[in-house]
């Protein structure tokens, strides 16, 4: 007998079926015996009755379910035929995790001899848990069945009641998103503090050299300083450079100037270059545009000149994030009261002189707002850095030479093998938690500005 | 429409419009108006929500421009030329025939930009001392300038409502109208701000023809010489003001005056 929580889910969505069906039947019949009008439909009080069944054993059997090895392997160890395991490590483990497998059936024999001793210890406490559970679990819903059947009454506000249980419900549901942004935090907090203590987060923050080697960490190797480097001059400023000026136009068009039925078209179409998988952007950056970019630089006598360069990066990157800085500038200048437009028209301005020295002055701070999450995304991308701007830690400032960023090299110290607790790998941690900081904080600022500005004119 | 030529008694018309009809897509919102605006007077037009005074004030600087479904047919004349006509700068006709909105619009700029604004793109001040002085003699003439001299830097924006519909008059002025539209200048105002409006509208009679949108009739009678009134779309009647108010012709006109509905 081995717990199958599936099994279980079923079994208890089939006793709530019951009780809502049990519920609605007694609730009909109440009313009829006293000849009162019932507060809520009948359905109302089948589904209270299914909600207090199933909600609180299935929220236990989430909780038995995440808890319950542990404590199996808890009074495992407690036995006699424990007392010989190694103290620490991956031993140990491996020797349990054989043993739970051949004892709860999905193996059929031990592969590491010191093992066997722990099979039956394992098969017995697995059993005991799983009954335990099992009864827990049914007591638990039939004492809520039972609970919801009891208050049954004509006069009963099921109706209300059930509101308020799927209101839970929901608010459980949205919880879901935040606790798992919460806990992939923490975890890239803990990986992070594990490399720091191996390497000082000055020498990544501050070092000018970046060359990891595996094993021990050699002094003067995880000099973030390239890395953040070749983000900013890719994500920030070559990036920006297309995506700024471009993507504003697009947006002054599109807002002032297109006839709805282009505006009909060229929208959605927008819309759909940011829907473009970023994998394939990298491969128009490293197979067209980067090799284009070198012969032009190679023509132009421009030393260093490499087929990963800076420049085609960052290029595509901007393409990619034009939509991004059109869409939040159309909206921004959008929210610009029409009074302000007339307001200038009707002083015999021309639109492109409403445009120029009203409209973005006042859309302004959305703007800005939206260019800030245009960084954020940039600096985070990943997929066309990685094919199209190369490996190398250069720090310079010539945009046809080869540069690496944050992202590209967190792919790079991953792939491939590596023993996971070393330097090498830790630092990809420390620099995912470096680029979510920054992305972070970036984040907040733009929204606090679009907000400030959206009240203003409200 | 029986009006008769002795109600018109204006001999020197700024604006001149006839036969006009406005259109927006299928919808005839002003059907056949024609209406003389007196150079030296303060012309009202009045009427219910919904009966197209502010759409007819809007097609006589060729706002309605902005609005790509509306349609303009009919003649009108700035000093004798057809504003519509296809030689006519809409640019250089709005600087003639500035507007006034019912809510007041200052752009997010300083004080001393809103004012300065117009008279900069148009080019009328070759330099900063020449647009002080215009942006002086428009605050002053639209009352605001005592209230605003030591503070010309600060933004628009954070006047007071009354003082903000100011700012637009004077911004309004700067650019040296010769008429200028207000299309319900006092709707969003409180009383006191009102008050003030009106006056400032009693003193700036003469220097350009006035045309005022209004809800309120006694504003109507307290600040025109000319009162139009319009309903669905039509001009009821035109004329004296006193004599829309004491003695209309129409039994329409009549029944709105006296609040009959509206």
């Amino acid at each position: 007998m081995t717990f199958n929580a599936a099994a279980l889910l079923l079994l208890i969505a089939g006793l709530a079926l019951i009780g809502w069906l049990a519920g609605r039947a007694r609730s009909n019949l109440l009313a009829g015996r006293a000849g009162a009008k019932l507060h809520s439909r009948p359905q109302y009080h089948g589904w209270y009755v299914a909600l207090w069944l199933f909600a609180p054993a299935a929220l236990f059997l989430a909780v038995w379910a995440s808890v319950s090895p542990a404590l199996i392997t808890n009074q495992v160890l407690t036995t006699e035929a424990a007392e010989n395991l190694p103290e620490f490590g991956f031993e140990r483990g491996a020797i349990l995790s054989d043993a739970r497998n051949v004892a709860q059936g999905r193996q059929a024999d031990v592969r590491l001899p010191a093992a066997a001793p722990l099979v039956k210890p394992y098969a017995d406490a697995s059993h005991q848990y799983a009954w335990i559970g099992i009864a827990a679990m049914l007591a638990l819903a039939l004492a809520g069945g039972l609970y919801a059947f009891t208050r049954i009454r004509p006069d009963f506000r099921a109706r209300s009641r059930v509101e308020k249980i799927v209101m839970m419900l929901l608010l459980l549901a949205s919880l879901v998103a935040i606790l798992t942004t919460f806990g992939i935090v923490l975890s890239l907090l803990f990986e992070s503090i594990r490399f720091f203590r191996l390497v000082s987060p000055a020498e990544l923050l501050f070092g000018t050299h970046w060359a990891p080697t595996s094993g021990a960490p050699q002094p003067d190797t995880f000099g973030g300083i390239p890395l953040f480097w070749g983000t900013v001059l890719i994500g920030a400023v070559i990036a920006m450079i297309v995506a700024i000026p471009i993507g504003m136009m697009t947006a002054v068009y599109l807002t002032q100037y297109a006839a709805p039925a282009v505006r009909k078209w060229v929208k959605p179409c927008l819309e759909i270059l940011a829907g473009v998988p970023t994998v394939v952007y990298g491969y128009f950056a490293a197979l067209t545009v980067a090799p284009a970019l070198r012969e032009f630089a190679v023509m132009l006598g421009i030393p260093n000149a490499s087929t990963e360069s800076a420049l085609a990066a960052g290029i595509v990157m901007g393409v990619m994030i034009i939509p991004f800085v059109s869409s939040m500038a159309d909206d921004s200048i959008n929210a610009v009261p029409q009074a302000m437009r007339d307001g200038s028209l009707a002083l015999g301005a021309t639109p492109n002189e409403t445009i120029r020295q009203v409209l973005i002055p006042a859309a302004l701070p959305g703007v800005m707002g939206g260019i800030l999450l245009a960084v954020s995304r940039a600096i985070g991308e990943t997929m066309i850095v990685v094919m199209a701007a190369g490996l190398s830690a250069n720090m310079t400032a010539n945009p046809f030479a080869s540069v690496t960023t944050v992202t590209a090299q967190i792919v790079k110290l991953l792939t491939g093998d590596q023993e996971f607790d070393s330097a090498k790998t830790l630092a990809a941690f420390a620099l995912g938690l470096v680029l979510f900081i920054v992305t972070l904080l970036l984040n907040i600022a733009a929204l606090r500005i679009v907000k400030k500005y959206r009240e203003a004119y409200e | 429409m029986n009006m008769t030529q002795e109600d018109l008694t204006i001999t020197d018309p700024k604006m001149k419009a006839h036969g006009v009809n406005v259109f927006y897509g299928e919808k005839q919102a002003i059907n056949d108006v024609s209406i003389d605006v007196g150079t030296d007077l303060v012309t009202a037009f009045i009427g219910p929500s919904g009966c197209g005074k502010s759409t007819f004030l809007r097609s006589l600087n060729r706002m309605n421009d902005t609005v790509a479904s509306a349609k303009v047919t009919g003649r009108i004349e700035l000093d004798g030329e057809d504003i519509y006509a296809p030689s006519m700068d809409v640019v250089q006709l709005r600087a003639r025939v500035g507007m006034v909105f019912q809510k007041p619009n200052p752009f997010p700029k300083s004080i001393y930009d809103n004012v300065g604004y117009g008279p900069r793109i148009h080019g009328l001040a070759p330099n900063k001392a020449d647009l002080d002085v215009i942006v002086e003699r428009a605050l002053v003439r639209a009352g605001l300038w005592d209230e605003v001299k030591d503070r010309l830097q600060e933004s628009g924006t954070a006047l007071s409502g009354g003082q903000q519909q100011r700012l637009c008059i004077a911004r309004a002025i700067a650019v040296d109208p010769e008429v200028i539209l207000m299309d319900e200048p006092c709707s969003a105002l409180d009383p006191i701000a009102t008050a003030k409006i009106e006056e400032l509208i009693h003193e700036l009679r003469g220097k350009y023809a006035i045309v005022i949108v209004t809800h309120n009739m006694q504003q109507a009678a307290r600040v025109s010489q000319r009162t139009a009134f319009f309903h669905l779309g039509t001009l009821v009647e035109y004329g004296k003001t006193t004599d829309i108010f004491t003695n209309p012709r129409q039994e329409r006109t009549k029944d709105y005056i006296t609040g009959r509905y509206g």
